[in-house]
């Protein structure tokens, strides 16, 4: 029977393989940014279990909220990387140095 | 009997294609992967009864987060393959520190926490029977009644992304003839036209 943690670590092994996709690809932002995408989904996966065998449906509200904000923020992380490809000319991480952070 | 196997095809797939969105060498493929990843996401939110997050899920990311990506990434003029070249010194150490992590995670799962008991007055928002009324509907009453502002405010966050993008992107190159509605129609008759006296038999007048 399928019971609480077997989503719980369907939702852990998806955070764990988007920390390590940030971890590895550290020098291509579109990766880095599809990791951060998982880890997003790896939450709403913990968010809708809790949700469905709790029985309170404001799990799923805050599934849609999350969405949201992943909406946004890929929006606008992709329309930062094209502004930087367009001035740049490479989207390595390493080469983010302009600011001397 | 069925929801296990579903869970299980679903589940396995989804960290399949979670592991090749990482690890793909094609950054088209680890769109496409990212995109199976998100569509058995939306099965496993269906296998939890929550159907209207899932079709979300499918519309939201598939249909516009995945297809942004997959437009980025062809956009660019991009050697992938050389972004990929530090890979194996940090694999080790990644490995390493993903299985710490999971461990962690698991153990988080069936030791340092309790589930509370289902029901009571500690819930936010009780969820009724799905016998009585759809997923769908239930949600719908819940946002635009209580979480109504929240809602507005997400709306407000979508906007706000929406002509940030606008805004990031959008670039006046010098040189290019466009059409400037305000200019035209700022025109006066005084800056426009001149009205010359011409007399007759002197032929055509020295500009």
């Amino acid at each position: 029977m399928i019971g609480l943690w077997n989503y719980l670590i369907v939702g852990a092994l998806v955070f764990v393989i988007g920390v390590l996709g940030i971890f590895l690809n550290r020098k291509n932002v579109i990766i880095i940014m599809m990791s951060i995408e998982l880890i997003l989904l790896s939450v709403s996966i913990n968010f809708v279990t809790f949700s469905a065998f709790l029985g309170d449906l404001f799990g799923q509200v805050f599934v849609m909220f999350v969405l949201t904000v992943a909406a946004a923020e890929s929006a606008i992380g992709l329309a930062i990387l094209m502004v930087y490809f367009r001035n740049r000319g490479s989207i390595a991480v390493e080469d983010v140095n302009t600011m001397k952070g | 009997m069925i929801e296990t196997i579903a869970f299980y095809i679903f589940s396995a797939v989804l960290v399949a294609s979670a592991i090749m969105v990482v690890f793909s060498s094609n950054a088209v493929h680890s769109v496409l992967f990212l995109i199976l990843a998100f569509f058995n996401a939306a099965g496993l939110f269906i296998l939890l009864g929550a159907e209207f997050v899932a079709m979300i899920l499918v519309i939201v990311y598939v249909g516009a987060v995945a297809v942004l990506f997959l437009f980025v990434v062809m956009m660019l003029d991009i050697n992938f393959s050389e972004l990929r070249k530090g890979i194996n010194t940090y694999m080790p150490f990644g490995i390493f520190l993903g299985i710490v992590l999971f461990i962690e995670l698991v153990f988080l799962v069936f030791q340092g926490w309790v589930a509370p008991p289902s029901g009571g007055p500690a819930l936010a928002a009780p969820a009724p029977m799905l016998t009585e009324i759809s997923n769908t509907r239930a949600l719908g009453q819940l946002i635009y009644t209580h979480y109504l502002y929240v809602f507005q405010v997400a709306g407000l966050i979508l906007l706000v992304a929406m002509i940030g993008a606008i805004v990031l992107t959008l670039r006046h190159r010098p040189g290019v003839q466009r059409q400037r509605i305000s200019v035209q129609i700022n025109r006066k008759r005084s800056e426009s036209m001149v009205i010359r006296q011409v007399s007759s038999g002197a032929g055509a007048p020295k500009l």
